[in-house]
């Protein structure tokens, strides 16, 4: 029998509750805005301590992303790589893997997709897709292998990673110096024959059927990870190794398949941009976007969707910047100084946030 | 091989340790108290460019030391403040404070060489010939001819090692490092401890980017840390989190790092092994790390590492 009071009492604990899930929804979505926001602010102070007007420099910024319809378009496709790249550690991240190893896996996703496509000779459809097939491979050889190493001789894989990223760009230089090099004295691959190349989308620019590719591995990794027994092992992994281990989960594989998925994730963000707008492979063609991936997945809160939208804002941001160099003489690496910023206020407000929470939880009207 | 070029290949080792082994014994710290500290790279990174800052316009490449320790400090600050007081990843952290280091040192470096036209060369620290010593025929060029810095890394090996066993301080160090409630219920500030231990790793991690900008260098270059503070790191692990350990670890990169030059000097030309592409000899430093990690084995690393400590969940 429960009397008035407990009755009184276990609604006010309801609702308390409640209102803690609705804070948690809508700080979901606001804490990246927030993030990104406060990045912006002490970037500010930042560019003012070396003599450089704020207001200007983010106008140019702005205008630099968004000032005219090719310039949109030109945040479109800068945002391709990111988006894939974005995935690929936002997918690794759930399963309790942290890839910071997509830098190498574009690479040699690059190096396979160009060889592809130079030393190939197959009609249209068939090379473009064997192509991109190559690019899913060296992405996914390279990030099998941290992924292997970590579930089966527990080494760290942010260590494993970063130390592969050298040797993939070192690996690349080498074919690029070497047995993939043009003749003549530019260091650089041929072209990739017209048969391998990604189709453009819209006449007049220079976007591509890549970025048709990128929305449809936005849907595939979220039906992936939400709706299919695969991405629920994945995540179980992730959220808690050893209870997944107890109900019979096999964790080093599923560990090894992640990172096995998310390098060929990483691999399409090499592939798509050398077969779609590059063509041709050279040193350092990828200005980090391997590392801009991790601010992407972790601004797009770890979730396909969010990672699409962070992706754009970076891309935005990426191209912008270029215009911000040529106004105010703040050289293009300024993003990270921004994205680093974004990321620890998001991580930063999360953990603090905790305590609010908590207290919510515990308020009484 | 003669002996003068073997000579030279184990002064370069040495030489070479050095700004890992600054890097490590700092991180060492971090790691035993219960903090991993992947920022390694960012911290030496700043290190580097302010040291070479400083000297280059007090002309004393000692006060561009004391300048990148305080920087390192003050990141480290900023990087405890995240992880211990409000208890986020320090992983992601980390991650996150070496991106902000490498846009933060090239914007500043950028626009300070588009200010100045000329050479951005920096007075460097003078070699110190130890007195005696340094006459050995051998051994005084190979060990007792080098930059006081790097007398200074190695001594802080053994340093560290009394510090960690011999120490009230390093056995409040290593208790909170595997079980912080045990420690905080016999008093010791677990907090602090961090604190301290993460501001100290962020010290010596600028002074191991000193040694690489205005050490052996004179001047700074982009992205020239290269990974070294990875290598560090993984030094700490390859050592099993003892500073002997670490030291030797640090060595065997360190030698893995000037076997690599040398090569692209031509070291192997005389025994007739056909010139290798530039590619190969860079990626040996990162291809003998990572073999490194694979024999280390199930690493054990301290119980209470990369966990926030919050008191109220008892």
């Amino acid at each position: 029998m429960t009397t008035a009071a407990q009755r009184a009492a276990a609604k006010t604990k309801e609702e308390a509750v409640q209102r803690a899930a609705t804070y948690e929804r809508v700080l979901n979505f606001l804490l990246p805005i927030l993030a990104v926001l406060a990045s912006f602010l002490v970037g500010s102070i930042l560019l003012w301590i070396l003599n450089v007007n704020p207001i200007e420099a983010y106008t140019a910024l702005i205008k630099g992303a968004f000032g005219t319809q090719r310039l949109i378009i030109t945040t479109l496709l800068k945002s391709i790589p990111l988006i894939f790249a974005g995935l690929a550690v936002t997918l690794a991240y759930r399963g309790g893997v942290f890839n910071i190893g997509a830098e190498g896996q574009l690479y040699m996703g690059a190096l396979l997709a160009v060889w592809a496509g130079t030393a190939l000779v197959l009609p249209y459809p068939w090379h473009l897709l064997v192509a991109l097939l190559l690019g899913v491979l060296g992405g996914m050889i390279w990030g099998a292998i941290p992924g292997y190493l970590k579930a089966s001789r527990d080494m760290n894989e942010i260590i494993v990673t970063i130390l592969m990223n050298y040797i993939a760009i070192f690996t690349v230089s080498f074919f690029v110096h070497g047995p993939l090099k043009e003749e003549g004295w530019n260091t650089q691959t041929p072209a990739v024959a017209e048969t391998a190349q990604l189709p453009i989308i819209w006449e007049g620019t220079r976007l591509h059927a890549g970025f048709y590719l990128a929305l449809l591995a936005v849907v595939l990794v979220y039906i992936l990870l939400f709706h299919t027994t695969v991405g629920y092992r994945i995540r179980m992994v992730g959220s808690n190794k050893d209870a997944a281990r107890y109900v019979g989960i096999k964790t080093t594989t599923v560990m090894a398949l992640t990172m096995a998925l998310s390098g060929g994730l990483a691999g399409l963000a090499g592939a798509t941009e050398l077969l779609g707008v590059q063509y041709r492979l050279i040193d350092n063609f990828s200005p980090g976007w391997g590392f801009d991936a991790i601010a992407v997945a972790l601004v797009g809160r770890l979730h396909p969707v969010g990672a699409l939208l962070a992706a754009l804002f970076f891309g935005a941001m990426r191209n912008g910047a270029n215009s911000m160099q040529t106004a105010v003489k703040i050289d293009v690496v300024v993003v990270y100084i921004l994205q680093g910023l974004a990321i620890i206020f998001l991580i930063g407000g999360a953990s603090a946030n905790n305590r609010i929470r908590r207290w919510l939880e515990t308020w009484k009207v | 091989m003669d002996i003068d070029a073997f000579i030279a290949l184990l002064h370069a080792t040495i030489r070479l340790t050095t700004p890992l082994l600054f890097a490590a014994i700092g991180g060492l710290f971090s790691e035993r108290s219960g903090v991993i500290n992947i920022a390694l790279e960012g911290k030496m990174l700043l290190g580097a460019l302010i040291g070479f800052m400083i000297a280059y316009s007090t002309g004393n490449p000692w006060l561009g030391l004391l300048g990148a320790m305080v920087a390192g400090a003050i990141v480290a600050l900023l990087f405890a403040y995240v992880t211990v007081t409000l208890g986020a990843d320090q992983i992601v952290t980390a991650v996150a404070i070496n991106l902000i280091m490498v846009g933060l040192t090239g914007v500043v470096f950028r626009l300070m060489k588009a200010a100045n036209s000329g050479s951005l060369s920096a007075p460097t620290f003078p070699v110190w010939n130890l007195p005696l010593l340094s006459d050995i025929p051998l051994v005084g060029p190979l060990f007792f001819s080098h930059l006081p810095l790097v007398y200074l890394a190695f001594l802080l090996v053994p340093l560290a090692g009394f510090v960690f066993y011999r120490t009230t301080w390093g056995l409040a160090v290593r208790a909170v490092g595997e079980h912080p409630r045990a420690a905080d219920t016999l008093g010791v500030k677990v907090p602090l401890v961090r604190y301290l231990c993460i501001i100290w790793s962020g010290m010596m991690a600028a002074v191991g980017g000193v040694v690489l900008s205005i050490g052996f260098n004179s001047t700074f270059i982009e992205n020239m840390i290269a990974g070294r503070g990875f290598i560090a790191f993984s030094a700490i692990v390859f050592g099993k989190w003892t500073p002997l350990g670490t030291m030797l670890a640090s060595l065997l990169f360190g030698f893995a790092d000037a076997f690599q030059l040398r090569i692209q000097a031509g070291i192997l030309a005389p025994l007739g092994i056909p010139e290798i592409p530039y590619q190969f000899p860079v990626m040996l430093p990162y291809v003998v790390t990572l073999v490194a990690l694979f024999f280390t084995g199930r690493m054990h690393w301290p119980a209470a590492a990369a966990i926030p400590y919050k008191r109220e969940e008892a």
